[in-house]
């Protein structure tokens, strides 16, 4: 496997950013552009150690001065000889000591590539990898939260509690199969459907966190929609300025809408402004209109801003109009200039700061009455899977037994949906349905 | 003092239900063969239950019979009542069961070993096996008879070290008070075979003139009865009835009393038993409320008064089996004829085995049968047929026969055996089977015959009459694809009294099978031209056409797994040595050597992540060898 290299800090402004390199030739491509200050070749050096010196780039110029750790196989993170610099934070020099590294010989490491190589060397399960991916991927607190919820294992013990069930219900039909001279119970096609639309609403509603699991990773996204000249602008500035928590500013699917995350209550919250779009007078007005219809579908909810100090026109009204059935705050904007509307809603000046504290109120109500209380999370895209494909299972198993299919066909599609969640956390399902089977009733001859 | 006695290509060490299939494959398939046994009035011995067949033993039967083993045949013959069960339960998990005159069956394949060409019958036991640099060269007797071999095959039963326990009674021997076998475990050992030891048991024979058979219920067997062998055309009749009594209080009560007397609570038994057939006192200790459990009363034969009490198997002491015995109603006067007792042996880890049932470290040595870690008459012999095949394949120079998980019920369990190995006597259940609705017991004709034609062991003539079958099935499934009914009153008549909605246009014949209330018989007013076809073809037409959708779904489930076994490893990886492989994933691989990735991912600690890091670690070795 080739070495890799990436800055493994977050994006961003620091103190430090640490660039790791991981992999066979990890020393060897460090000693090409880090000079020790006691001259030693990082090969040669102990594991765990420390070293300060300078890296230089491929002219030899010196980027930064900076602490360099050595970590030896199989003792890293990712199993590998893993080499730690540690320069100083921003991007830039950051930058330039990645691209020196790979001008060096490393490759760049692809996104939850180092991971992925402590999972393959056995530093940690299938189910703990994701977590940590999904830990790197996930943009804000809650998100992290529900990785780090996974990494304890409490999906796991969620996704067990119902495995449980429905071995128990297998395992009961494969006795009554196996055994037929036993007296085991007949569980009847009633009582069958009953057990299984039982597990099927838990199962929909794990899937239906999934839902809420993206929006953790991905930011609550809430549209910004208006007419030109209402103080959009000023309001994101005001709303980002404040919290001083940009995460990123990235160009979202459509050019026309810029993303911008801004941080609520531990919430990514992903302000979806369709200011940028105005900027060329000659467009007509309409298209404007059509981007904010569009932003508005995507968005838990819809930030309408409109210009407090005048009177409603058409266009208001049709925005007005249009949010009517969607979950919206409406901001009533540059309350500094007078306020002539009878019209419910925050009344607020971006410029002053007046009524911002308000807003900030109203948001997070919005976010908290979107939140899953309830605990578990579908995060992670492969749990997502399994989950649907055990759903199915389930449904197909309820059908058969609602439309007075035979055991044998029932039995198989429950034993399916149970190898889909053991696929989850790990498990296969022949042997237990037989241990099952065993423990749980009385058989043999 | 030791002699040569003869020359032979294979012999087969044990004339229970997995020699006699082990030794019949090798003669029919041309080679020179001797089968040896302790006592030869003890061929094709039952010494537990006398029946043949039951859940997913019955599909094993069908299985040996359509490669063309004997099994079925003999049960066909020498049966007293004959009972498909699981009926209502799904055409996957019908099985056929019989109970079978015991003596008649063992004189049936007496008879059959001794007419078979090339086969030499044997009373003696096998005290040694030699060896040549880890290939097998001879076996020799008890009374110094030396036969020069290529291949042996052990299917000893429960002779090794056998030692029976009853109460505070241990002895050593063999089933039915026939000697054990001292000697062969120890000749094993030396070439660094591991052995295990389990043990199993076997209930009580009582007098049937003691029984008063009024107090209890009587179990009839089919009216209509289906024979296990395709050959069988005179299926016979049902002859004798069993009956069903129950244990009570007072039953648990002199269990419990006595429990301190019994082996397996005071500890003098040491091997594993099988959970699915757990003594009566261990299953009173187990699930205490429980108020009775369920015994059935099995005639051994036509010409003996003995029957076999089912449910009442008992390691406790004589007197307190015969009191116990005394509580059950019906049985308060009874005379034991012989004793429950449990039996302790030496087995092999089968993990040691190829899927051929060869050993991976001695060549032309195979296990076969209870000597495997199995349990029961069916599954026995089917490994006892697949070891005969795979050792005269091999001596013929041919390829291997290796059955997948995919084709039968006997590859299933030749997987589990030699892939997972079991910590208990394995007994096959239909819930083993993940292809279940593939695999049926009326199919398996059509699954298994194109192969025993191919190597050998059916005839022109027979695998001819399957396809024949096969064709009359297509052809009928087409007809009734092609034919349209109209609503008539008489259709609908049927259809509502069926519970089933009417018809208000045309309809296909098939379309109106696929209903599961509508059986091919009641189609037949509405269909006057309907061919005259034989009752296994009808069947197989309403369950294609039943069950289409399912039988799809598992071919689908079954090509995703043949990518899997498809993905063969190389025979000298060296596992330790992979890179990412936990320990113990590394250790169970380097103990099993799998043959694919499919087999690798069922050993018992291999994780999906172990598997992950064998998929990289194959294409890197592909990549290599490309280069």
């Amino acid at each position: 496997m080739s070495t890799i290299a990436a800055i493994s800090t977050p994006f961003g402004s620091g103190g430090i950013a640490v660039i790791r390199i991981s992999g066979h030739e990890a020393f060897c491509v460090a000693d090409k552009f880090f000079v020790c200050q006691k001259a030693k070749r990082l090969f040669e050096v102990d594991a765990n150690t420390v070293h300060y010196g300078k890296v230089y780039d491929k002219d030899k110029k010196i980027i930064d001065n900076a602490v360099v750790t050595v970590f030896k196989a199989p003792h890293s993170f990712t199993g590998e000889d893993t080499v730690e610099i540690s320069c100083h934070g921003g991007i830039l020099i950051a930058k330039k000591v990645l691209k020196s590294a790979i001008d060096h010989g490393a490759v760049l490491a692809q996104r939850g590539e180092f991971t992925k190589r402590a999972f393959l060397n056995g530093k940690m399960d299938l189910s703990q990898a994701e977590g940590v991916i999904d830990l790197i991927n996930s943009v804000s607190d809650r998100g992290a939260e529900a990785a780090v919820f996974q990494l304890e294992g409490r999906l796991s013990e969620k996704i067990n509690v119902m495995r449980n069930k429905l071995l128990n219900l297998a395992a009961h039909l494969q006795a009554y199969v196996d055994f037929p001279e036993e007296e085991i119970e007949e569980l009847g096609t009633e009582n069958i459907s009953l057990l299984l639309s039982e597990i099927i609403s838990e199962c929909e509603k794990l899937i239906k966190s999934a839902d809420y699991g993206k929006i953790l990773k991905d930011g609550i996204p809430v549209a910004v929609i208006g007419k030109p000249n209402v103080g959009k602008s000023s309001l994101l500035n005001c709303l980002s300025g404040e919290e001083k928590a940009i995460v990123t500013n990235v160009a979202g699917t459509t050019r026309d809408i810029v993303e911008e995350y801004i941080s609520i209550d531990g919430f990514a919250v992903k302000l979806m402004d369709t200011a940028g779009i105005r900027k060329t007078e000659d467009l007509v007005e309409s298209i404007g209109v059509k981007k904010s219809v569009e932003a508005a579908k995507k968005a838990s909810f819809v930030l309408a801003v409109f210009d407090g100090s005048k009177p409603f026109d058409n266009e208001d009204r049709e925005i007005l109009d249009f949010i009517k059935d969607k979950k919206a705050l409406i901001v009533l904007n540059k309350s500094d200039l007078g306020s002539v509307n009878n019209i419910n809603g925050i009344k607020m000046s971006a410029k002053s700061g007046e009524g911002f504290d308000e807003l900030i109120e109203q948001m997070k109500e919005m976010i908290s009455s979107g939140e899953n209380k309830d605990g578990e999370v579908i995060t992670n895209e492969r749990h997502y899977e399994c989950l649907v494909k055990c759903l199915k299972h389930l449904n197909e198993a309820f059908s058969a037994a609602k439309g007075g299919m035979m055991l044998d066909m029932i039995g198989i599609d429950i034993e399916l949906s149970i190898e889909a969640l053991g696929e989850i956390v790990g498990l296969t399902v022949s042997e237990e349905i037989v241990d099952k089977v065993f423990h749980n009733f009385c058989l043999g001859k | 003092m030791s002699y040569i006695a003869g020359q032979y290509d294979v012999a087969v060490i044990g004339a229970g239900h997995a020699g006699i299939e082990a030794a019949l494959a090798c003669a029919r398939m041309g080679l020179k063969t001797i089968i040896f046994a302790i006592n030869l009035d003890t061929v094709g011995n039952m010494p537990c239950n006398p029946s043949i067949g039951g859940t997913g033993k019955g599909h094993l039967v069908r299985e040996i019979d359509a490669l063309g083993g004997e099994m079925g045949k003999a049960a066909d013959k020498t049966f007293l009542q004959s009972k498909m069960l699981n009926r209502g339960k799904g055409p996957a998990v019908y099985s056929i069961r019989v109970q079978s005159d015991r003596r008649k069956y063992q004189e049936y394949m007496k008879q059959t070993l001794e007419q078979q060409e090339n086969l030499h019958v044997k009373q003696a036991e096998i005290i040694n096996i030699g060896f040549d640099d880890k290939k097998v060269k001879s076996v020799t007797t008890h009374i110094g008879a030396t036969y020069h071999v290529k291949a042996a095959i052990i299917a000893s039963g429960t002779f090794l070290k056998g030692k029976v326990i009853i109460g505070d009674v241990g002895y050593e021997s063999g089933p039915d008070g026939l000697f054990p076998a001292r000697e062969l475990s120890g000749c094993l050992l030396e070439q660094g075979v591991k052995l295990m030891r389990f043990k199993t048991g076997t209930p009580s024979r009582v007098l049937a003139s003691s029984l008063d058979f009024d107090a209890m219920e009587v179990q009839k067997g089919d009216d209509k009865i289906q024979p296990f062998s395709f050959d069988t055309i005179d299926v016979g009749e049902n002859v004798v009835d069993c009956y069903v009594t129950y244990t009570n209080q007072n039953t648990h009560k002199v269990i419990m009393d006595n429990i301190h007397r019994s082996p397996l609570y005071s500890g003098v038994i040491e091997g594993v038993g099988p959970r699915y057939c757990p003594s009566i006192e261990d299953k009173v200790m187990r699930f205490k409320d429980k108020e009775r459990h369920q015994i059935f009363i099995e005639p051994m034969g036509l010409n003996t008064e003995e029957m076999y009490v089912q449910g009442m198997s008992s390691s406790l002491p004589e007197d307190v089996q015969i009191a116990m015995l005394k509580t059950i109603k019906g049985l308060e006067n009874v005379v034991v004829t012989r004793t429950a007792y449990a039996i302790e042996y030496d087995c092999v880890d089968a993990t040691q085995l190829y899927p051929t049932l060869e050993f991976k470290e001695i060549e032309g040595l195979y296990g076969a049968g209870q000597f495997n870690g199995s349990s029961g008459y069916e599954e026995a012999a089917c490994q006892g047929l697949i070891a005969g095949i795979n050792a005269a394949l091999k001596i013929k120079g041919e390829e291997p026969l290796i059955l997948g998980r995919n084709t039968s019920y006997i590859g299933t369990l030749i997987d589990d055996l030699v892939t997972k190995g079991t910590k208990e006597p394995y007994r096959m259940m239909t819930s083993r089977s993940e292809y279940r609705l593939l695999l049926r017991q009326d199919n398996a004709d059509q699954r298994m015959m194109p192969i025993g034609h191919k190597i050998g062991l059916v005839s022109d003539e027979r695998y001819e009459n399957m396809l024949k079958k096969q064709e009359m099935i297509k052809n009928e499934i087409e007809r009734l694809e092609s034919v349209t009914v109209a609503p008539s009153k008489e259709l609908n008549d049927m259809l509502e009294q069926i519970n089933t909605t009417k018809i208000t246009t045309g309809f296909k014949l098939m379309e109106l099978l696929k209903r599961p209330e509508v059986t091919y018989e009641m189609l037949e007013i509405v269909d006057k031209q309907r061919p005259n076809l034989p009752e296994s073809v009808k069947e197989q037409v309403e369950i294609t056409a039943k069950y289409e959708g399912y039988i799809k779904r598992q071919l689908a489930q079954v090509e995703a797994f043949k990518k899997l076994e498809n993905k063969k490893l190389p025979e000298d990886v060296d596992y330790m040595s992979i890179q990412g492989l936990r320990i113990e994933a590394r250790q169970k691989l380097n103990a099993i050597r799998p043959v694919s990735l499919g087999q690798a991912s069922r050993i018992t600690g291999v994780s999906p992540a172990d598997i992950a890091v064998l998929v990289i670690y194959l294409e890197q070795w592909s990549r290599k060898n490309k280069e």
